[in-house]
Parts: C-alpha cells; structure tokens; sequence
C-alpha cells in the first residue's frame, strides 16, 4: 500500500461513476477500491483478500468485471464505473438484486455486491446461460456462506425474468 | 388470535436482505468516526520465548505514534472468557507466533504496515511442540504441569467384559487437519473511549456479552460502562466467537491511551494468520464386534490440539467426545477425550464444534468395521442404529419416534445409492476415472452441552412500541444464517400479526439483554423459544389490562399497544431460559441428557477419482436430515448447502499448512476454499418429527451438515479406490503418493476387487 504514496503527488482524475462525472484528487496508484470507499463513501465494493482471488470488491468499468483492488485509480481515468450502489434505479431493485432477494443469494452480504454486479456481467454477456455457465462465470467470486447453489438459482431466476420481460 | 396463514413454515424475505443486496449494509469497515485512528498489532515471529529486548527502528516518525503495551492495560491482562489464562499482549513470554505484543495507532493507515516491521524483537527462545504426539511425550511442558488442557472420560457399561466375547475387533486412527473459517469479511473492530461514558466497541461479532465480560475485567470497568454494539457481520462461523474479544480489547486500549476512537481492520494474512481454526484431531476407535455385525462396545480416545491457550478447547473438547459414538447403539463404551497444548495460535470455534471431527471418525470406522464382518456399509449402519428408547454413550434416552432406518433408506433412494454403486463397479474396471458411493448417518445436539444452558440463563425481551409495532430485544447476532429473519416470525407468530410489523433491535448491549452466545446450534431452538413466551408475556399484559380481547386482529393489537405506551411508557416483556424438568445432567460423570434435542441426518457423496490428476470432484450429494420443524424453508436448505460446501473444503480442499506453529499459506490464493465451479448441485431434504424443546418444534440446524459430508465423501473414495484413506485433508498429492507407495497402478486398480486392506495404517486394520 505504501509504494502507491512514495514520493508521488496526487494527481486530478475524471471518471463516471454510476453515471455521474467525478473528478478528484488521488494517488495515480491507489487502488480504485480505496478510492471507492474512502473518497466517494461508496462503501459496498468490499476488501475481502486484497489480491484479486475473493472477488468482493468487484465493480464493472465500461461494462468489464474487475476486482477493484487490483485497479490502479488512473487506469479508470475517462472510464464509466458501475458499482452496487448504481444498480438499483430510485428505489427499484435491479432484476439480479430481486431475484438474489427472493432465492437466498445473500447470506452475510459481505460478497452480495460483488456476487451481483458479476451475475449483471454475465447475463450482459450472455443472457441465457445453463446452470453450469453460471458456476463457471461466477466462479471468481468466493461465498463462504450459500455453497452457491441459491446464487445459481438467483441468476438464472433473473435471467427468465430479463428474456420475458 | 388472529387466525389464517401461518408466518413460521413460510419463507418469508430476509430482514435485512434489501441492505445487503443493494451494498447498504454497514459492516465495520464501512463505519467512520471523526478523528478517527487506526490500530495495528505487533505480533511474536517465533514459537515460544522470553522477550529480551524491543527496539523501535530509526526511519519511523514514533511520536506521531500511540503505542500500547502490557503495562497499559489498566485491569487484568487476560481475555476473560473460561479460564482466562490468555494474555491480551504478552508481557515476558510468548507462547505462539502472531502472539500480540505492542500495539500501535495512527490517523494515517497506509503508515501502519511499515512501522510495524519496523520493530525489531529479540528473543530468547524456548523449545516449542507442534504435535499432539510432542504434546503427550512432555518432553516440553508448555501449558500448566502436563500441557493438559482438559480431559473427559464418559463411560457406560463393562466395556472391559466385550472382547473375550467379540467374534471381531477392529481398530483404526483418524486424523483431521485444521481448518480456517474463512468468513469473506476479515474481523474488525472500532472503539471509542470517554471518561464518564466508558468504553464503546462496534464489531464484526457473533458474542456481544463475551465481549463486554472481557472489557469489564481487562479495562477494570463497571457492567454499564462497557458497550458492546455489533455491526452487520460479514460471516463467522465460529470464527467470530471467540476472538472478537481480544481485537476489541486492542482497540480499545488504544481508544483509551489516545483519547480518540481507533479501528483495527485485519488484512487476510493477519486473519487467517493470527486467528482461531479448527482444532486438529486424532481419533482411534477399538470396536468389539459380534458376526452378525452387531457393536459389542468399544474404546474411543478422543484428542485435539488445542494450541497455545485454552480458550474454548474444553467446550469443543466435550462436544467431540459426546457426538463420538455416532447414531448407534453402544451396549458398553468407554470414551476417553483430551485437549492439549502446543505452540500454536489457539485453535478455537467453528461450526460443529468437535463433532466434525469425531464423527470423521466414527463414520469412517464404521465402513472398515462392515468390512471386517462382510456386511455391506449400508448394512452394518442399519444393524446398529439408534431406537427409541435405547440410550446415547452418555445414557441419554432416545424418547422422539426416530426412525434412522427409514432415513437411510431415503436417503439411498434419493440418491440412487444401490444401482450406482452397482454401475460404478462395472465401470471401474477400467478408464481412467474411478467412481463410488459413500454414505455418513449421524446426530448433531442443539443447544449448549449439559447444564450449559441453565447455567447461561438467557434472558430475551419484546418490546410493545409505541407505533403499535414489536420489536425483539436479544443479543443473539445475524450473520447470514437468517436470525433477524426467524426470530422476528416467531414473534409475529406467537402475536398472530405480520412479519413486517416485527423489528429487530441492534445488538448493543446498552439496550438488549444476554441471550446467550449466538454459537451451538441454539439460536431458533433455545432462544426462539424465549421469544416466544415474551411475546406471548405482551399479549397477556395488554388482555390483562383490558385494552385488548382473546380473539383479536392486526389493527386491534396495534391500536391496545399504542394505548398501552400512551397510558405507561416503556413496555417490555422478559423472558428467562428455564430447564425443562425431566431434562437431567451429571457434570461430574458425563452421564445423562446431554442436549435437549439431537438432529438426525443421513449423507450420501457420489465421488469421481481423475487418476491423471488424482484430484476427487464430488458429482453429487444428497443431504437428509430431521431437524424437528423447519421454519423457513429457503433458509434451512441454504444453511445445509453452505454446511455441504465448508464440508467438502474440509474434506478435500482446504489444508493448512503449518511450520513451527505458524500458517505458511495465509492467503486466499494458497489456502484453497471451494468455488461455484468445485461443487455439485447439493440436494437437500427434510424428515419433520417435530421437537417438544424448541420454537413451534424447531431443532437447531446451522452445524449439522458439517459434520457428515467428509466421512461420506472418503467413504466414497475408498469405494472409488478399493484403497482405504483416514485422514483429513485428502489432497491429490496424498493420493498420488499412497497408490504410487503401495505400488498400484491402473491396471492393478481395475483388477481389484472389493476392498484393499493396504496395511499401512499405523496401527491395527482389520483384524
């Protein structure tokens, strides 16, 4: 952590972030989930391992799942970055947040946002998926507490609802 | 009463799932007080020692510092909790790695790390022990006069008599591993410190009032000037049983020293690192066996490692040793159970408490014991089981209409056991993927062992707001498992109103009362029950007070609520535990009614062996059990998958691998949990007898599939393999070498037939 602060000057960078234009001032290798969390208060990317394996502080720029915390904030520069705080529009839940709701998806909540903005990127990509599709593309991002078959079962929940609506 | 659809047996949404799911949640990472620093944890680099000499490095800015040591702590310098003989920062001697020794504090976190390393310790260094066998040679004392920490003896019967009259003896030793809880959210805590008001925690906790005893003896503080606040846990498991208290001791010496609020957030290494895991195990079972497969008696020796400090070593301990018989009928057993010290961070809770372990045992016994007689596994377990009216190693009486038999054959019929099997004999033969069967039948008792919950005399409370609404008062924490949820349909169950007219208080200990720990399985079963009868104690006042009829509806009960505040203020209505009567315990013998009520389960792991790789994949599971009512469908099955999951990581993922008492792979990278992609769908069902105990015939739930999935699963293997394994975690490399040692390749594997009785074991096999 200290190396992103060694004798640097912070630097004025521009992103969107659910859907607002920021700009503010940074360390050009701090990492997008501290800044996330502690400049922008948008504190439901979570630090689960700090290495890019647990998947918790997933967020999407322009539309690709990264962890966060392996994403210098100057890479983000001119990007537009959805986190779990963006999904729900007002106060209607976004189909994967519902269908999480209804099928057990979330336990403890602590992988919740990062387990739904990486469900929101699969479905993006592939809208119908099997079940097995969605173990493999949900496999980044570690639960200790479902065993993961009540997420499964919220994705694909969530995908019927996307291709009837 | 109102009458109409019932709110217990529906599964009503998560109280707090709309937070979580929209990232609004407030876990303590998440919490900011002004003027805030952050705390961070010197901690020992070797095993055992004295400390020489402390030296704080040159290149850090110190006075912009707070640094904390023993000497700070104003009251005992223990974490209170049964024996209190853990320090909260060692003074002259360390008895482990990451023991804590200095603390440090400063506004800037990114400062932290380097200060830390910063600090040179020197040592001098004693002779440490890592083993339960290095611990039983005593070549080292390391804890009291015989690194003893606890031991049991539960006997019943002659066991001594059975042998001459045995047509087989079977022996074998089994071994479990430690294994890291491995919640998402790292433990973290927030104190803040003022002179009139006390000392203030905020935490990831499961323990509320464990926490506020270890403050009030550790900062020598009166009950009121200690509070204890849990926030939104991210997972525990266990792990956040225990030692939550020491991280919030830390913080709080440093609130205390500085005058300002501190937060200590682990990092992943330091978690797994420094905290508590699963108590490694040793098993070995001698059974006195009859032709026809009947269980004469037999001896169990029951030991764990428990580390470095006793901690909750005894407790675990106990657990394992009653759940080590299993579910079957013992005519004579003598169990001899030991906890022991080694140089190791302490090992301490996590879901199913020892009996994960000494069931491994038994259920893996089980299988060779089939073997010895001919029976088939299936057979030998039905032979055995439990009935109603025989009793438990501990001559507890089996008084509900269990029917193990009927279970297990479900659970073979659900998951096609008998023409699998079959299948997969043919199958076998050649290919390189070996596939078998395995089945595990076991009890997991709810609640705190013995007098356990007499002596915690939990109180709950319910609260008539002045809105109309309830509110449950109780120190009992959520953290995935659905507390919030259950407990608020209890209450809105026993007032006959809606779910959503139910709220549940924060834990915090300057408003709820001490519900007990939120750990064994007790939540639903001891604590819905108190709900219960406090909610029943509001509707009687406001009936009493004339402001409300017998029969009555939602809009009535509101509306003599409001009238009662109005006429009254605060209305609260208390309810204590109570042990039912015929419930009967000897501490002294452990002998008689261990736990109010025991689920039943019986697993069954189909297992696929890649002998390119050596690698198991578990392709399916069928999961059974009786857990008395079930009252949230959607919750009960997710906690028996997650139990499933944790399972089969203990079984055959996740190895910690230790050197001179330190965890060499502290890192989500190199310590391996199962993924989405690892695990098969986990089919779940459910026997409901019902249990007179507990909430609207709830049993507890949370630990019981933990215990039975890794016995099933090497049961499963050795069927695959015809080779037998008994130790915990199996790892492809261990596969790999034990065929390469005992010289078996493909086509010695195909043609075997039945079950090898390699030899290799350290003592006994099938004689």
């Amino acid at each position: 952590m200290s190396d992103s602060r060694d004798g640097r000057a912070k630097v004025e960078i521009s992103f969107t972030v659910n859907g607002e234009l920021r700009t503010l001032h940074a360390y050009p290798m701090e990492r997008l989930l501290d800044v996330l969390r502690q400049q922008l208060k948008l504190t439901g990317a979570k630090e689960g391992c700090g290495e890019g394996e647990c998947g918790s502080c997933s967020v999407l720029v322009d539309g690709v799942l990264v962890n966060s915390c392996l994403v210098p904030v100057l890479q983000v520069h001119g990007s537009s970055v959805v986190t779990i705080e963006g999904l729900a529009a007002g106060g209607t839940l976004h189909v994967v947040q519902e269908a999480f709701l209804e099928c057990g998806g979330a336990q403890c909540g602590i992988c919740t946002p990062g387990m739904i903005l990486a469900a929101c990127h699969l479905l993006n990509t592939n809208p119908k998926p099997t079940s097995e599709e969605v173990r493999e593309g949900l496999s980044g991002n570690l639960c200790r507490c479902t065993g993961y078959s009540q997420i499964v079962e919220a994705v694909m929940e969530a995908a019927r609802r996307r291709t009837a609506a | 009463m109102t009458s109409g659809n019932h709110i217990v047996g529906n599964s009503v949404p998560r109280k707090e799932g709309r937070d979580k799911v929209t990232g609004r949640s407030q876990y303590v990472d998440d919490m900011v007080l002004p003027n805030m620093l952050f705390g961070a944890t010197v901690r020992s680099q070797i095993p055992r020692g004295r400390i020489r000499k402390i030296t704080f490095g040159p290149k850090v800015a110190w006075d912009e510092f707070v640094i904390v040591s023993a000497k700070d702590i104003p009251g005992k310098n223990c974490i209170a909790l049964i024996g209190d003989d853990q320090p909260c920062l060692a003074n002259e001697f360390v008895n482990h790695p990451e023991e804590p020794i200095l603390l440090l504090a400063h506004p800037d976190r990114h400062v932290l790390p380097t200060a830390v390393e910063s600090i040179t310790i020197e040592y001098d260094p004693l002779p440490a022990i890592f083993t339960i066998e290095e611990s039983e040679r005593c070549s080292e004392i390391v804890w009291g006069e015989d690194n003893i920490f606890k031991t049991y003896l539960i006997e019943k019967g002659e066991v001594d008599g059975v042998w001459a009259k045995a047509d087989s003896i079977v022996e074998g030793e089994y071994t479990t591993g430690a294994q890291e809880q491995l919640y998402i959210e790292n433990n973290g805590m927030i104190a803040a410190f003022d002179a009139a008001g006390g000392i203030t925690v905020w935490g990831s906790l499961q323990c509320p009032y464990y926490i506020h005893k270890a403050l009030m003896a550790l900062c020598d503080l009166p009950a009121e000037k200690v509070r204890v606040v849990q926030m939104e846990t991210g997972g525990a498991f266990g792990g956040k049983e225990e030692y939550p208290s020491m991280i919030a001791a830390h913080a709080a010496l440093l609130a205390m020293k500085s005058g300002r609020p501190v937060k200590i957030i682990y990092d992943r290494m330091e978690d797994m690192a420094a905290t508590t895991k699963r108590h490694p195990s040793r098993t070995r079972i001698r059974t006195a066996v009859s032709k026809d497969g009947k269980i004469l008696g037999g001896e169990i020796d029951f030991t764990i490692d428990g580390g470095a400090y006793a901690t909750l070593s005894s407790v675990v301990l106990s657990r394992g040793a009653i759940h080590a018989g299993g579910p079957y009928d013992w005519p004579s057993v003598r169990i001899r159970a030991k906890a022991v010290a080694t140089n190791a961070p302490p090992h301490g809770a996590f879901r199913g408490f020892g009996a994960p372990q000494s069931l491994f045992a038994m259920e893996r016994h089980m299988d060779r014991v089939a073997q010895a007689v001919g029976l088939s596994p299936v057979e030998i377990r039905r032979r055995n089981f439990l009935q109603p009216g025989q009793t438990t190693t501990t001559e507890q009486v089996v008084r509900e209409p269990i029917d193990l038999g009927k279970l297990l054959d479900r659970a073979l019929e659900a998951s096609e056991y008998h023409s699998k099997k079959q299948r997969f004999a043919n199958e076998n033969q050649s290919g390189t993927f070996r596939k078998g069967m395995g089945i595990a039948a076991f009890l997991h008792g709810a609640g705190f062992t013995g007098s356990g919950e007499r002596y915690l005399s939990s109180v709950v409370g319910v609260e008539g707001c002045a809105d109309g609404s309830v509110r449950v008062l109780v120190s009992s924490t959520e953290f995935g498992q659905g507390t919030k949820t259950v407990l608020s349909q209890i209450a809105a169950e026993a007032l006959g109103l809606s779910y959503e007219s139910v709220s549940m208080a924060q834990p915090d200990t300057l408003e709820v009362p001490n519900s007990g720990p939120t750990v064994a399985s007790r939540t639903v079963m001891v604590v819905g029950k108190l709900v219960q009868s406090a909610a029943w104690g509001i509707r009687q006042t406001l009936i009493s007070s004339n402001l409300l009829r017998d029969a009555y509806t939602v809009d009535e009960f509101r509306a003599a609520c409001q009238r009662y505040v109005a006429a009254h203020g605060e209305f609260r209505s208390w309810s204590r535990y109570e042990a039912p009567s015929d419930i009967f315990w000897d501490d002294q013998k452990y002998r008689g009614e261990a736990y109010a009520a025991f689920a039943w389960a019986v697993y069954v792991a189909e297992v696929t062996v890649d002998l390119t790789t050596y690698s198991v994949a578990v392709e399916d599971f069928v999961a059974l059990q009786e857990v008395g009512k079930v009252l949230h469908p959607l919750f009960a099955r997710g906690q028996i998958i997650g139990g499933v999951a944790q399972a089969i990581g203990f079984s055959l993922y996740e190895k910690v691998v230790w050197q001179n008492g330190r965890m060499q792979n502290s890192q989500m990278t190199n310590y391996i949990m199962p993924t989405s992609s690892d695990l098969p769908p986990i089919r779940v069902l459910f026997e409901e007898l019902g249990n007179v105990y507990g909430a609207y015939g709830a049993k507890g739930i949370g630990e019981l599939p933990m215990d039975g999935p890794a016995p099933a699963i090497l049961n499963a293997v050795e069927d695959a393999l015809g080779v037998r394994f008994d130790s915990i975690p199996l790892l492809p490399e261990e596969i790999m070498n034990r065929l390469n040692l005992d010289g078996l390749n493909l086509d010695g594997l195909a043609a075997s037939s039945g079950y090898s009785d390699s030899g290799a074991e350290s003592i006994g096999g099938v004689r």
